[in-house]
């Protein structure tokens, strides 16, 4: 919870408006043709070639656990850094990059739940809608493989 | 042991790592008397001659050893803090650094460490760390060839050193073994410059030291560069303008000679490993008091670096162990007619795209029994399961956790670590290890490994709509099975898929069913299926499609897919996309068909079957075929030697009976279908399914419509009956089944034929 004014990087997931900060972002990207991952956790979309790097590409509406993206809408990579090199979080639509005063941080309501409420480290109230920060570790932490596994 | 080429290369590497370490050693000692205290250039500095001594006393460059040790003696003196940095030791050190290099000089001129007295010198060197003496009575006696060298030029003792405040008692490394300095020997085998003059340059010149992690960048970006490069010969492809064309063409040659560049500055000759083995073996051989004579063969044979560093430690142990328990001592080998001195071989050359080293003793072998035995005291193994290993299975027992042969542990090898150690990391590095021996004639141990891991050839399967790429060092054969082939071909055993490949059962996975995509097989579509090899097991693995062989570059997967056995990493192939490099342990291991219990369970069930043969009541394994439209038949499977397939073409007559030419003997054949009266089906290209068993000394072949299942069952006979060739039938898997009397058949037709008997035998034996 830190408490200086900070930048975040903000985009759009099924209506709901999120942030990270920008310093751990690297780049944002279009659309890139993936190839899916058998066996993996559903999260995990697919993986996509970033200049001959190969990035694992997770959608963060499942890992929200928010509604599937509706068919025909392409998502954007928000590439982040990580401590295992660079993750890409397909969003819905991307954001400007904001700058934040602490005071108006709080943390999330106690009727946020599930995920979401693991997920998200705090709620930024602007005046016209809510910003919730994700935490990127946590949101990168993503047991290796989905229930069909033992399938 | 070895030769003076070798030799020249070993003292070469040294010559160039000791005129990088002297250059550092000017700057540091000079930047230490402005920072007497820097412990960390100290500390530096000590390596560095730590690191020049320790070598020349193995390459026995006895002079300059004997400087270095006393101005490492010296250092180690600072670096402990018992002696202050003054302008006289930086001089003496400084001095002593020239001295190295002359040395050095002279060693690469002639080969030996030239002709000059450096007594003066040692002595000098000496004389300083002396200084500190009288102020450290506790101090433990210097060793006393150090003392020798003193007494060999008494110089004068410089006085104004600073005594050391607190006397700490030495804990400074001294010296094993200091050779007598006045003993110049030259290095006996090393005729590095017969003509020095012709060396114009210095060797250190030639060379120079790169960062791995940068030839790693480098390798990354090439790999990135043949990605891009086939990306635009696709694209070429549809292009006309020639100027563009041929543009193209050049990059195309320079991509991949770069690309065979760079990996080539990654590539080390195994000689750079197996220089250390002779000093390894002559100490083992000497501790144990064997003689061993070491020969080695394709030391130039290369290999990438990062492969080279995960070899080195297993193979090290396999030289250990082949002088410690392999060559026997030299009396033992004389009695048994073998000359004294063992012989330690070892090759490596490359096969296959991959690399293979032998190391061969000709010592005692291992003897199979004594394995049997340790084996079954330690609990390794189970007597049934040993009961039915094959003799490489037996051998391959020494490779198991907690196993040692050795009678008595010895402080060299044997203490029941190492072997599987060995084959743990030479797997990791996707290689793989296998021991020949026989008794009384030696041992030899074969270790196959890629020739590097960062870029390896795959074939490029398709399933579900992706790509994956198998690497191709597990990759036996590939079998397409067409239409109609296709159905029959593949038979299950207990509900699991078999294929029959040249009279094994290949278990059978398929590649859709284990990464979870809908199975599409539809009927009369080809079958791919690629023949696999996983921990010296064989297994089919079924894919949708076959594309080619290519070049891929290995990239590790992201945290997020790790815990995915069945994937090895990814790779991107020639239209940018990214495709799964499948790991052909993970997938077998996920696809249960390298489960241990698997074809062992099938042994298993028939011996039950052989145990409880007449007691009806017990499961049996029988085999199911189909006869006319809806004939159901059984066969109890011990009574079945093996199910073959026979081309109506290779049918022959001979004394009105149908035969065919099997493994040298004549087959007679029996249609079943005309034994039981019912229709005889087309004869269509199909080959025919033939039923071998053998009853007293007759082996025929029954012909059936087809081959239905193998299945487990119990064996009861509801109902009897007169019919030739019936025994009776029985309820099988919920169906009345009718049983084969395959004795009588045989039987029958063994009488019928016993007049043709002679004849037959004799038309064989021609």
């Amino acid at each position: 919870m830190t408490n200086q004014a900070q930048q975040l990087a903000t985009f759009y997931l099924d209506g709901f408006f999120f942030g990270i900060e920008v310093e751990k972002v690297q780049e944002v990207i279009r659309y890139q043709e993936m190839t899916r991952v058998p066996l993996a956790s559903s999260v995990v979309q697919g993986l996509i070639n970033l200049r001959g790097q190969i990035v694992t590409a997770i959608d963060l509406r499942e890992r929200l656990e928010l509604k599937p993206r509706p068919e025909g809408e392409l998502p954007m990579n928000v590439v982040v850094r990580s401590d295992d090199g660079a993750v890409s979080l397909l969003v819905d639509e991307i954001g400007d990059v904001l700058e934040i005063a602490d005071e108006t941080f709080e943390q999330p309501p106690e009727t946020v739940s599930g995920t979401t409420r693991e997920l998200v480290r705090g709620v930024y109230q602007l005046r016209d809608k809510l910003l919730l920060v994700l935490d990127t570790e946590r949101t990168l932490q993503i047991d290796g493989s989905g229930p069909e596994r033992d399938g | 042991m070895a030769d003076a080429t070798e030799l020249d290369e070993v003292v070469r590497e040294f010559l160039v790592e000791s005129h990088e370490g002297l250059d550092q050693l000017d700057r540091d000692l000079v930047a230490l008397e402005k920072d007497p205290t820097s412990k960390d250039r100290l500390a530096s500095i000590f390596r560095t001659i730590h690191t020049i001594k320790g070598t020349c006393g193995f390459l026995s460059f006895g002079k300059l050893e004997s400087v270095a040790h006393v101005g490492e003696n010296l250092l180690s003196r600072l670096r402990d803090g018992r002696l202050t940095l003054n302008a006289d030791i930086t001089s003496a050190l400084l001095a002593m650094v020239d001295a190295v290099r002359r040395m050095l000089a002279d060693i690469e001129a002639t080969g030996s460490d030239g002709d000059d007295d450096y007594a003066a010198l040692v002595a000098r060197l000496n004389d300083l760390q002396e200084a500190l003496a009288p102020a450290a009575p506790d101090a433990e006696p210097r060793p006393s060839l150090v003392d020798e060298a003193v007494k060999l030029t008494a110089s004068a003792a410089v006085e104004d050193l600073a005594p050391e405040p607190e006397p700490v008692p030495v804990s400074a490394p001294v010296a094993e073994h200091v050779p007598d300095v006045a003993d110049a020997s030259p290095l006996p085998t090393a005729r590095a410059a017969e003509h020095p003059e012709a060396h114009s340059s210095s060797v250190a010149d030639t060379t120079i030291r790169v960062d791995v992690h940068l030839l790693d960048k480098l390798m990354n970006l090439v790999g990135e560069l043949v990605l891009a490069r086939n990306q635009i010969l696709q694209f070429t492809s549809t292009q006309d303008d020639t100027s563009f064309v041929a543009t193209s063409q050049r990059l195309n040659l320079i991509t991949t000679e770069l690309q065979e560049g760079v990996m080539k500055t990654r590539m080390q000759p195994i000689g750079n490993i197996w220089a250390k083995f002779p000093r390894v073996v002559r100490d083992v051989a000497l501790a144990c008091g064997k003689q061993v004579r070491v020969e080695m063969d394709g030391r130039e044979t290369e290999l990438d670096k990062t492969i080279i560093e995960a070899i080195k430690d297993p193979l090290t142990h396999v030289v250990r162990n082949a002088v410690d328990h392999g060559i026997e001592a030299p009396e033992k080998r004389v009695a048994a007619g073998k000359p004294a001195e063992g012989r330690l071989f070892m090759r490596a050359f490359h096969e296959g795209g991959q690399v293979n080293i032998e190391i061969s003793d000709d010592g005692g072998g291992i003897d199979p029994e004594k394995l049997k035995q340790k084996a079954l005291q330690r609990g390794l193994v189970h007597p049934d399961q040993l009961a039915r290993m094959g003799e490489r299975e037996i051998l391959n027992l020494i490779f198991l956790p907690g196993f040692s042969t050795a009678e008595k542990i010895t402080n060299v090898s044997g203490r029941g670590v190492g072997m599987d150690v060995v084959k743990t990391n030479i797997e990791k590095i996707g290689g793989t290890v296998d021991i020949q021996s026989k008794v009384g004639h030696g041992t030899t141990l074969k270790v196959k490994i890629p020739l590097t891991l960062a870029i390896i050839p795959a074939l490029v399967v398709t399933s579900g709509g992706e790509r994956y790429a198998i690497p191709q060092v597990s990759l036996l054969e590939l079998v397409r099975l067409e239409g109609d082939q296709a159905r029959r071909a593949i038979e299950s055993i207990h509900g699991a898929p078999v294929y029959r490949l040249r009279g094994n059962l290949l278990p059978l996975a398929y590649l859709s069913r284990e990464l979870g995509h809908d199975a599409t097989t539809s009927d009369g579509a080809a079958v791919n299926i690629v023949v696999l090899q996983a921990d010296g097991r064989q297994f089919g693995l079924v894919v949708e499609g076959i594309s080619d062989t290519e070049e891929i570059v290995v990239k590790p997967l992201g945290k997020q897919l790790k815990s995915i056995t069945s994937f090895a990493g990814a790779t991107i192939m020639g239209d940018g996309k990214v495709a799964l490099i499948l790991d052909v342990m993970g997938l077998a291991q996920r696809a249960h068909v390298l489960a241990e219990g698997h074809d062992r369970a099938i042994a298993d069930d028939r011996q039950a079957s052989d145990a409880t043969n007449d007691a009806g009541q017990e499961l049996r394994t029988l085999l199911l075929l189909g006869v006319g439209d809806s004939g159901r038949l059984a066969v109890p499977l011990d009574l079945v030697d093996r199910l073959e397939e026979i081309e109506h073409r290779a049918i022959e007559w001979s004394a009105g009976q149908e035969v065919v030419q099997y493994r040298g003997q004549i087959l007679p054949l029996v249609r079943l279908c005309d034994m039981l009266g019912t229709p005889r089906p087309e004869d269509g290209e199909m080959p025919l399914q033939v039923v071998v068993a053998t009853e007293q000394g007759q082996t025929i072949g029954i012909v059936v419509d087809r081959i239905l299942d193998i299945v487990e069952d119990r064996l009861e006979v509801r109902r009897g009956t007169q019919r030739h060739g019936l025994l009776g039938s029985a309820v099988i898997q919920n169906k009345v089944t009718d049983l084969l009397d395959v004795r009588g058949i045989v039987c029958s037709v063994a009488s019928d034929l016993s007049m043709d008997d002679l004849e037959l035998q004799a038309a064989a034996a021609a």
